[in-house]
Formats: C-alpha cells, structure tokens, sequence
C-alpha cells in the first residue's frame, strides 16, 4: 500500500488559472460524453427518439396538416429540430441533479479545481450532443427529402442560434434541478411545463385554425419564434425578426435564471 | 508537534436544527483521528467543513495551516475525501473514475493512467477495471471511492463512515485498507458509528452527541469510561429469570436489564465472570447462552450521557445511510469456554 499515499511536497497557488479551468472543464465535458459508451439508452435518448419523432410527425399527421407528408417535413422539420432540441436541455438538468444527489458533485467539489468547471464540463457536453441531435435531424430530413434552401453560412447561424437558445434554457433546467432534490423531478418538469410550451407555438402546425385566445399566446411563444427563425435560416422566410426576438429571449431566461442558479448552487454551502 | 487538523468552535446550523454546537478538534498529523457518533449527531457536518463543502456559521478550522473558508483552494489541494456522501460516478469504468480525477487533479494522461492502475492494483479491482461502476458489489465501489480519494496523493484524508451499510466480511477488507493507509503516514480523520471500527483504526476518539464532542481519548481510557464489558445470560428456562437476575444483580453489584429472556448487566471485573458461572450452577439453573461482549455504541453512549444513541434526525439535512443501531460490538462468544462448567 506504499503507492497509495506519498508525501508530494506541491506548490500551493490560491486559485485556479482560467487555462487549467478550461482544461478541467474539458475532461469533465468528456466524462459526461463517455458515459454514452456505457449507457447506450443515452444515445436512444438523443438520437432514436428524434429520429422516430420526424418519422411519426411527417407520416401520420402530415398529410393531414400539409396535404402531403413531404410539404409537411418542408414546414416541420426546422420546428422539430426546437422541439428536440429544447427537451434535450432536460439531460442536462437530470444529469446534474444525478450528480448532486449521489454526492459526486461533493467529491469534484472538494476537488482543486476551477468552480465553474464541473456545471460548465456538463453545459459544454450537452450542447455537443445538441449539435450532434440537430445534425442527425437534418440527415433524415434530407434523406426523407427535405432539402435546406439556403446557403451554408445559414445553416452554421441556424446551429449557432439553436445552441445559444438551448444554452439559455439549460440555465432555468439547471436551477429545477438543484431545486428539486430527486432526477425524477425534472423529469417532471419537463413534462408538464416544457411539453404545452411547446405545443402551443407554430413548431408543427400554423397557428392560424387554433382559437384567438391561443393565437395570441402562440405568436409570443419563444418557441414560435426559434421555430420562425430556424425556419427562416434552413428553408425560406423572415430571418432576422424572428432571430433577434429569440436572441432576446435567450438573453432574458440567461439573465433570470443564470444567477438564479449559480446562488442556489452557492446555498448548498 | 504538528496538527494537521484543527477546529475551533465550528458552529454550523440547517434552519432550527442546529448540526454542530461549538466543536474543537485538534488531529495530530499521521494519526488517525475517529469522530464517534449515531446519525445526526453532526459528524458529517464536521467533515463536510473540513472538506471546504460547507461554511461555519462560526468558528474557525485550519487543515495543513490553511483556514478551509479564506484559504479554500490550498486545503482542496492537501485533502482526500472518501466515504457515504463522496462517491463516484457509476456510469463509467473504475478506470475511468480514477482516470477523471487524476486529469482534474493536474496530472498528464500518461501519469494519471499509471496512477490508477497503481490505485486499482492496490485495491484490488484490476479485474473490475473496465466495468461500469453500478455493476460494482457494495464493497468494491467502497474500494474505488477509497482509490478515487488517493488519486491525488492527499496528506490529509476524510473517511466519511467508510463501512457504514457493508457486510462483515467488506467492513473488515477495508479496515485492513485503512490500517494499509495510515502505516504510510497520512493523517486521517475517519467518522463512524461504530465503536469497534472507532477501536480498530483510530489512536484517538472524539464522541460526538448533538453537534457536541461529550468525551475524548484513547479507545482504551473511552472503555475504561463505559464501564468494560457487558455479561449477557439467557437461562434456558424463562421460569429461572428472577434467580438469574438477583445472582447476576449480586454478582456485578449493578442493576441487571432484563429483555425477552436475556439479563444483561456492566462488567467492571472480568474476575466476577467465573463466579457467576458457580453460583448459576450452584443454584441448579440451566443456562441456554453465557456470554461477555464489549460495549455497544448505545452503551458508551448510556455511560457517557445518560441517554442512549437515538436515530438522529437528518443530518445536513440528507438521509441517513444505515439503520444498523449498534453495530458489530466486539461480541466475544465465550459460550463454548464456559459449556464444560454449564453442565
């Protein structure tokens, strides 16, 4: 047992250089990320589901929303992809709170190491599974046939966009999740705040047969306009209107829920 | 003489409950140090302190000369932390756990790798290197989460209950890892619940009840305190109860308890044992168990505050890990001794 302890003698600094943060937070992202290679119903999570979602959506109800299945993937995809790409945020929040109510956020805690790191090595790893998510959608829209009508640099905003606004929900998940004590929770949550959310905006249907009152709603929904603008950027129609009001939006929840997080993270002191 | 712990006055408060009431430890640096207690009694609030998990309301505490509040981040860098609250992450390999903690801990990937095969060797969990940790029994992922705490090669180590919900045989593998650690002269500070655990690995005690350390010492001056040892007799007939319980009540000089069939009484002179057995035989009572244990915690806990270990609130507002009350409290069967005079 003499490996086991040694007496280091090691400098001792009193904070973590911003290098050595980014590099903690990148073997923490890649922690997060390897844990798919054990769990493969992680990888049904974000890549058979949304894959089965596209399928089910142009299929059954396309035709009788667009007159056809294939009109019907032109106007839904981009809003399947906000749709997706919104409940994938939820991992982010399950895994935290996995992390916290089985003390290894204690152990990294306790750790040398930069305290962003182990919430930025989790936000970092879910919005490489976000852009893979989006990736892999468009891939079967295309082959299903739906093609991008814009140019590439397009497409890259659309990303970038999709990205920044996940990012800014992740930090109200974030917050639900060091709230709630158990991962169940917000499973919970997601479920009944995220999914009406999300119905009631134009991702998969134009909002004009719903009644007054939801229109109304529906055209203020975040969720409409990250749809509007997705749709914008991939296919064809207004870009930046819709653009900058997502922006904002993600610049609102980033505001509200950010520090809102990070305080109650500190309160478990 | 150096310490390489030292509280003074911690104070720490979860609402109305209040976890430590003004606590001063002082380890000595290579000792082991056991904080004795039932659940609630504040022990993990003490070392979640100490482990810069959680702030004092009031009160100070150095580790390594560092305050755990101003000088956080240089305590992080000397201590290790294992046990029921710091665990590891079960959906990668052992390898893995180890491997993450050496990158974090500033190692490059080529000694970080070497590290842990080092740690897995040691631990004996090479063969389960490669496996996911939830596939791991309970006393292997006690083993990683030992490992996970060493990565770094800590001077200052936390067993947070380290043996708390595992079987005999695990509880004393890693008592034996334990004693491994401390021979190479880390200074540990190990929580339990467990007297014989307290006795086994520590040279120094603290008890701890309600946020308060009632009593300190040596594992031997803490015994000595109970009262020593505890004479168990079941007669075999419940009929011969009420003699059983005056000659042991005689015997012992002490006021026996009498649960189901079984009179128990404290012990102060092993020498009254024989006597015992001569006058149960003398009075023709036929004996079904006679046996001598040490005490329980609910026994030092009886002798030292009058009032027995409860089952503690919550402490730190988490929930308890174990219901096992008193634990293995050093039972020595002296039954098969004693079986050729019983008859």
């Amino acid at each position: 047992m003499s490996a086991a302890v040694g007496l280091a003698a090691r400098p001792l600094r009193t904070r973590v250089g911003p290098v050595e943060g980014i590099r903690q937070t990148c073997s923490l992202a890649w922690r997060t990320l390897v844990q798919i290679k054990h769990n493969p119903f992680e990888l049904i999570d974000f890549t058979v589901q949304p894959v089965m979602f596209v399928l089910l959506f142009t299929f059954v109800f396309g035709g009788a929303i667009a007159g056809s299945p294939h009109q019907y993937l032109t106007f839904a995809l981009p809003g399947i992809i906000v749709q997706n790409a919104l409940f994938t945020t939820l991992n982010t929040g399950v895994g935290l709170s996995t992390d916290l109510e089985k003390g290894f956020f204690d152990r990294l805690r306790a750790l040398p190491i930069a305290r962003f790191s182990p919430l930025a090595g989790r936000i970092v790893a879910d919005v490489v599974k976000q852009a893979w998510s989006i990736a892999m959608l468009l891939a079967v829209g295309a082959i299903l046939g739906f093609r991008i009508g814009t140019d590439p640099a397009s497409v890259l905003a659309a990303f970038a966009l999709l990205l920044v606004s996940t990012l800014a929900v992740s930090w109200a998940i974030v917050l639900v999740a060091i709230l709630a004590a158990k991962p169940e929770k917000v499973q919970v949550f997601g479920f009944i705040v995220l999914f009406p959310v999300t119905f009631t905006s134009d991702a998969f249907v134009r909002t004009a047969s719903m009644p007054g009152w939801l229109q109304a709603w529906a055209k203020v929904n975040p969720v409409s306009l990250l749809s509007d603008a997705a749709r914008g950027l991939l296919v064809s129609g207004p870009v930046a209107g819709p653009t900058l009001v997502s922006l904002l939006y993600a610049l609102g929840l980033t505001a509200v829920f950010a520090p809102l997080a990070v305080r109650a993270l500190r309160r478990r002191l | 003489m150096t310490y390489s712990i030292v509280a003074e006055g911690l104070v720490k408060r979860f609402g109305d409950t209040v976890a430590l009431s003004g606590v001063d430890l002082a380890v000595r640096t290579g000792s082991v140090f056991g904080l004795l207690g039932p659940n609630g009694a504040g022990k993990t609030t003490a070392v979640r302190i100490l482990a810069t998990l959680a702030r004092p309301d009031a009160g100070h505490a150095w580790v390594g000369g560092h305050d755990v509040v101003s000088g956080a981040h240089q305590v992080r860098k000397l201590i290790g932390l294992a046990g029921q609250y710091a665990s590891v992450d079960e959906t990668l390999t052992g390898l893995e756990n180890l491997l993450l903690i050496g990158r974090l801990t500033g190692q490059s990937r080529p000694a970080a790798r070497q590290r842990a095969r080092e740690l897995l060797a040691d631990f004996r969990l090479d063969d389960a290197a490669g496996r996911a940790v939830k596939t791991y029994s309970g006393g292997m992922r006690r083993r990683l989460d030992l490992a996970a705490s060493l990565v770094s090669r800590p001077r200052v180590l936390y067993l947070d209950e380290p043996t708390t919900g595992l079987d005999p045989l695990s509880r004393s593998e890693m008592w034996d890892m334990i004693r491994g650690l401390t021979a190479s002269g880390v200074t540990v500070l190990l929580t339990t619940q467990y007297l014989e655990e307290a006795d086994q690995l520590a040279g120094k005690i603290a008890v701890v009840d309600h946020g308060r350390l009632i009593a300190t010492g040596t594992p031997a001056e803490l015994k000595a305190r109970t009262g020593g040892r505890i004479l168990v007799v079941t007669p075999a007939h419940p009929a011969s109860l009420p003699t059983v319980v005056s000659i042991v009540g005689a015997l012992t000089r002490a006021t026996p308890t009498v649960r189901d069939t079984t009179v128990t009484a404290p012990l102060a002179d092993s020498a009254v044992l024989p006597a015992v057995v001569r006058h149960l035989d003398d009075a023709g009572i036929e004996v079904g168990e006679l046996s001598l244990r040490g005490s329980s915690l609910d026994e030092v806990f009886l002798s030292l505050t009058g009032h027995p270990a409860r089952d503690g609130g919550p402490e730190g507002g988490k929930p308890a890990a174990d219901g096992d009350r008193d634990g293995p409290a050093g039972r020595e069967e002296l039954k098969s001794a004693y079986e050729g005079s019983l008859r």
